[in-house]
């Protein structure tokens, strides 16, 4: 049983610059070149009564994609849906439902043409709408977090906490979703020119009734927002041999379009564009990786079996593909992805290959047939290569943690998020794995840190917001230029020039090597 | 196939009156010079020299059959032996007497078989029974014995360029006693035995020193042996066994070239080339020493290349026809009447001609295929670049182009005489400046040679060249130019800006701007003043080089003033002045670069908070608000007071 700790109270105090108004002026001019900055102070959390209390994360309560153009006239609603979780719901509610959305979107639509509504706050739940292709609309609902409480009575009254659930942060989720059904499927509009509708609604019928089980939405946090990629640090001779790498497999299998090398789950190179290779790397490391990581740990289809190619030992495998290349029998297929190209889209087999802690992508039109011919000899060519890197790789990184020594390391908890890159770091959550993503803070304390990124996506400029949270937590967020930081501290009586100069220092060790105004 | 003769005969050879019975033809192999000798000189003595045009023309009287005949060094004083017993000595020194003197050989009963000058009044008879170190003393036109050493001679070989006199002994001739001269002293080195492939009995001379032949290779002396196949020893063909001969220590057994055939050898060495003509089939092959077997521990070499004959080579007809232009005839090559001499030195007695044998590095690029080892081949030649340089553009242009692998094997060779050159040159800079060098004769420049192929040569020679082309893939081209900077790095070499600014360009032609991206999110693409403006300027297009651009500005930390220009020039006005403050910069900028800037960005407040920050620095460091005339802010003074009023001004702090 967790203590709710939650905030009672929220004061801000704002000092602008540029903003002020006449009067203010006189002292103006002495904060103005410190800095913008807002603090907050969250006061005290509430105590945890003795009642007995039962907690509710927020959950998926509907999910469904309709076209109001499919169905126009009354009585042929039903065909407005092309899909609907769950699906068991009674047909009429899913018409509400849908026609409720519609009608949301259409009357707001009326205050801001141009930007229809994103979300509909309510007691019990939240919805979310998103329109990703013309008319085509997609929509969440989301039961807020709730607290179950007995009363004296032995009654149970149920609390929900609306304010704790982010718009940004299940709206990008959505938008996720989305995304992650374009990259192995195309557009929507790809389906209909295709198969018509029939082969719509399959399509996402086929594709959500497996996403929608691997969505977390009670882990979901400031990260879903950014969306973004981490990039494994490497000098500059390792980064070098790299490419040397991906450049000679490339030139020796013409086949290949585009390339992409990670080391531990982190990005070292992509051939794809960014934005594809962020929907990629979500998939990759929220769903491929972790799910050859756990026979890996049981010890089954271990890696640990090396396979002898001529004389040289290597630990190579296809993640997909083939899952033995032994086996001249087994059947296999590459999943195939969508990505973009000059003129619109094009399909692409999508190869994922491992050796130890190194992995590469290899990406190939998917009008090209892939024989078992040219798994073996892409094996044979890339599996030692690939095996001798990333011990390379390893040993590099090693011994630049011995020379930046433990004491490097940092003893905070950050979140850094660069938009032009979308270069993404975080202390603060542990290792993902295929089924949550644990951190190792509080809730609420995430939840500050969406709250900010909330308000520094209002204002253009560059700004800083300092909050004081619970017990001796500090929230501090900085936003210079493209990129974003947010630090949590944790000291015993801090005040506000302390832990301003703490952050100073942070800045100083982990980001010196870039223009970020302090 | 002519363009596979991998060896030639000089253009330009000695010419000189062919041998005939009036006209004995002799050489010096020390200052290179044909004599040529009419009737024992008394009709003439013609010298010729290497590369003085003017030959030396003198008579003298005829004493008897001229066996020997030598100038010293510099031309100064001819020694000429005509008997076993004596060597006569004309000065040619001006104003000096040019009356003939004679030195008879100090051991009785000896005969000499010859003598050597070792510097300009310097000389060695060479006797059968020993060897005589003289100084020669023209002005009193005698001769001073400095030192002698009594030895069996069966024979003997002087190499001019070390000043090593080699002396065959012993019955069977095969153990070599070196002595080395200089200034003015002899010392004996340690003496060696040749292996003979088979011991005749009873003992006789097995040893000729027609399979002797003496030179020095990649600066170290050798001792070469024509090892002549033996029918005792099951092997396959004759062998060139090559001793090293060192000042200090034994001499050792370093290297086996193998001939795979039989017959009548004559040796040269060319460009540190170990060449071997072969007489019955009209070819030549040449051995690098250099070129490690790595299968054997012994050195043993396999020719380079396959054999070829020498360049076909034309000469003008002679005899009393050859008048104005004659078409050239053919001039016999691997002749019988040829002889050999080292270092690379063929002369052609009975037509006259003193020729240089040179090697032509194209020829091998075709010959040899392997572009790994036609590399290591090259980079060891004395007149490389060019070759190097269009083995390169071929490599990567046209229809024999190299794969990838391949190409990163040819720079990183490259690359590894590069930086050891570059590397002695800064050990040399460094022992300069700490003042090492004065009393340490031993410290040189390092010496330049043309296998050191710099990142200029390859840009200008390769490299933009081949970015050029339109028929090559954008792709290919990149990972050339990745391929060659990693390989810079592999080697530590600081690469150079124009090579950045050629990625950069292709990158951003082909509109790869996320590949760059990722280049210097990984500093591939070092820091440097000129990449970051030139990223600057790609902002229009692309965004984010903004950022990477300012970044980097930053990391150069010897840009502060270039990072507050570009925030000004965006209207960061207020960042501009706070980064320059946090670098401690904010008392010496200029007041009227930021208010012009706050002037512009059209925001009145920005104007008033930027005027009064200048206000209070000017009250803190002069003692009072107002800008001085030197800082040209009248105008934004009388703009302040226009907007805020008069009394807006800051007062003068009162004590």
């Amino acid at each position: 049983m967790i203590c709710n700790l939650k905030s009672t109270a929220r004061f801000a105090y704002v000092i602008r610059g540029g903003r002020e108004t006449r009067h203010a002026r006189a002292d103006y001019h002495k904060e103005a070149v410190q800095r913008k900055i807002t603090l907050m102070l969250m006061i005290s959390p509430r105590m945890a009564t003795a009642i007995q209390e039962k907690q509710y994360a927020p959950t998926l309560l509907n999910f469904f994609v309709y076209n109001p153009k499919f169905g126009p006239r009354e009585g042929e609603e039903e065909k407005k849906i092309l899909f609907y979780h769950p699906n068991e719901v009674e047909k009429n509610e899913k018409i509400r439902n849908v026609g409720l959305c519609e009608a949301i979107v259409q009357f707001t639509r009326t205050f801001c043409p141009t930007k229809p509504a994103k979300s509909l706050h309510t007691q019990k739940n939240r919805q979310f709408f998103f329109e990703p292709e013309e008319n085509f609309w997609m929509v969440m609902v989301v039961r807020n977090p709730m607290t179950e409480k007995t009363n004296r009575e032995g009654k149970p009254t149920v609390e929900y906490h609306e304010e704790e659930i982010i718009d940004t942060v299940y709206g990008a989720v959505l938008q996720q979703c989305y995304n992650m059904y374009k990259l192995f499927n195309g557009t929507f509009s790809r389906a209909m020119e295709a198969g018509g509708v029939e082969l719509l609604k399959q399509k996402l019928e086929t594709f959500f009734y497996r996403y929608l089980q691997t969505l977390h939405l009670q882990s979901c946090d400031l990260l879903d927002v950014f969306g973004g990629i981490s990039f494994f640090p490497l000098d500059k001779m390792t980064y070098l041999k790299i490419q040397s790498f991906v450049n000679q497999v490339e030139e020796n299998h013409s086949l290949i379009k585009y390339t992409a090398f990670l080391y531990n789950d982190q990005l070292i190179w992509s051939g794809l564009e960014q934005d594809d290779m962020r929907i990629l790397y979500k998939y990759l490391t929220t769903s491929l990786f972790p799910r050859h990581l756990e026979p890996e740990l049981a010890g089954r289809d271990s890696p640990m079996r090396p396979e002898m190619a001529g004389n040289l030992l290597h630990y190579g495998r296809f993640l997909t593909g083939p899952p033995n290349l032994k086996d001249p029998e087994a059947k296999f297929r590459f999943p195939k992805i969508f990505v973009t190209a000059e003129d619109g889209y094009e399909e692409l087999h999508l190869i994922v290959y491992k050796a130890m802690s190194a992995a590469v992508c290899f990406m190939i039109s998917a009008s090209v047939e892939l024989t078992r011919e040219f798994c073996e000899q892409l094996d044979s060519l890339v599996g030692p290569q690939l095996t001798l890197l990333a011990s390379d790789i390893c040993e590099q990184y090693n011994v630049n943690r011995r020379i930046s020594g433990p004491e490097k390391e940092p003893q905070f908890k950050f979140i850094y998020f660069n938009h032009m890159n979308l270069a993404e770091k975080s202390t603060i959550h542990m290792r993902k794995t295929a089924s949550v993503s644990l951190t190792s803070v509080h809730p609420d304390l995430m939840k500050i840190l969406g709250d900010i990124n909330c308000d520094f996506s209002r204002v253009d400029e560059d700004e800083e917001i300092i909050v004081k949270a619970m017990t001796d937590y500090w929230v501090v967020g900085k936003k210079s230029d493209q990129r974003e930081l947010y630090v949590i501290l944790n000291q015993k009586n801090a005040n506000l020039i302390e832990v301003n100069e703490e952050v100073k220092r942070l800045c100083a060790t982990q980001f010196n090597n870039i223009f970020f105004l302090d | 196939m002519s363009e596979e003769h991998y060896l030639e005969l000089c253009d330009n050879p000695v010419q000189f009156e062919n041998a005939s019975s009036v006209n004995n033809v002799f050489f010096d192999e020390a200052n290179k010079q044909v004599f040529a000798v009419r009737s024992g000189g008394a009709t003439g003595v013609v010298v010729k020299g290497p590369d003085d045009k003017n030959s030396i023309a003198f008579r003298m009287d005829d004493k008897g059959e001229v066996k020997c005949i030598k100038f010293s060094f510099g031309n100064k004083i001819l020694a000429v032996q005509r008997t076993s017993k004596s060597v006569e000595f004309i000065n040619f020194i001006p104003d000096m007497p040019t009356m003939e003197y004679s030195q008879e050989c100090k051991t009785k009963n000896a005969s000499v078989l010859g003598f050597c000058w070792t510097s300009w009044n310097e000389i060695v008879f060479i006797t059968d029974q020993g060897i005589e170190f003289y100084q020669v003393i023209p002005d009193k036109r005698s001769l001073k014995l400095q030192k002698n050493q009594s030895i069996n001679v069966n024979w003997y070989m002087y190499c001019p360029e070390t000043s090593v006199i080699l002396l065959s002994t012993t019955v069977q001739g095969n153990v070599l006693q070196p002595f080395v001269f200089r200034n003015g002293t002899m010392s004996k080195m340690s003496k060696f035995e040749i292996e003979l492939p088979a011991v005749p009995k009873p003992a006789k001379l097995s040893l000729s020193e027609r399979d002797i032949a003496v030179a020095t290779i990649y600066g170290q002396l050798y001792v070469m042996y024509l090892k002549h196949h033996s029918r005792t020893v099951n092997s396959p063909g004759a062998e060139v066994v090559l001793y090293h001969l060192t000042r200090e220590g034994a001499c050792k057994k370093t290297h086996v070239l193998k001939l795979n055939t039989t017959g009548k050898f004559a040796l040269n060495v060319v460009d540190n080339l170990v060449v071997v003509h072969h007489q019955s089939s009209q070819t030549s092959i040449i051995f690098d020493i250099k070129v490690k077997d790595p299968d054997s521990t012994l050195n043993v070499h396999q020719p380079v290349l396959p054999a070829r004959s020498i360049h076909p080579y034309k000469i003008p007809l002679r005899g009393p026809t050859a008048v104005g232009s004659q078409t050239p005839v053919p001039c016999e090559l691997y002749s019988s009447t040829w002889s050999v001499f080292q270092p690379d030195i063929i002369i052609s007695a009975s037509e006259g001609y003193l020729w240089y044998l040179q090697v032509k590095l194209q020829p091998a690029v075709i010959l040899l295929k392997d572009k790994g080892k036609l590399m290591d081949f090259l980079l060891r030649r004395r007149d490389c670049k060019m070759v190097i340089l269009s083995v390169c553009s071929q490599m990567l242009i046209g229809g024999e182009r190299g794969s990838l692998p391949v190409i990163a094997t040819v720079f990183d060779k490259l690359n590894q005489v590069y930086k050891e050159y570059l590397e002695a040159e800064q050990s040399y800079t460094m022992a300069v400046e700490s003042g090492q060098s004065r009393g340490n004769p031993s410290l040189k420049r390092p010496v330049r040679t043309q296998a050191v192929i710099d990142q200029s040569d390859m840009y200008t020679h390769v490299l933009s060249i081949f970015t050029e082309k339109k028929d090559v893939s954008h792709k290919f081209i990149i990972a050339v130019l990745m391929e060659y900077i990693r390989s810079l790095n592999l080697f530590q070499i600081t690469v150079q800006h124009y090579l950045y600014e050629l990625v950069i360009k292709t990158l951003v032609h082909h509109n790869l701007f996320y590949m760059l991206h990722q280049f210097l999110q990984y500093h591939v693409l070092s820091d440097s003043k000129p990449l970051a403006c030139l990223l600057l300027s790609l902002e229009s297009t692309y965004p984010p080089a903004h950022q990477l651009s300012l970044d980097m500005l930053k990391r150069l930390s010897t840009a502060n003033d270039e990072i507050v220009e570009v925030l000004l020039s965006k209207h960061q006005v207020l960042g501009a002045l706070r980064f320059i403050r946090s670098v401690g910069g904010h008392d010496n900028v200029s007041a009227r670069k930021f208010l012009d800037a706050a002037r512009q960005a059209g925001d009145e407040m920005l104007f008033y908070t930027i005027f009064r920050f200048f206000e209070q620095r000017n009250q803190r460091l002069r003692g009072s608000p107002n800008f001085t005339p030197g800082e040209h802010c009248e105008e934004h003074v009388a703009y302040f007071k226009q907007v805020f009023g008069e009394q807006a001004l800051m007062k003068p702090a009162t004590l």
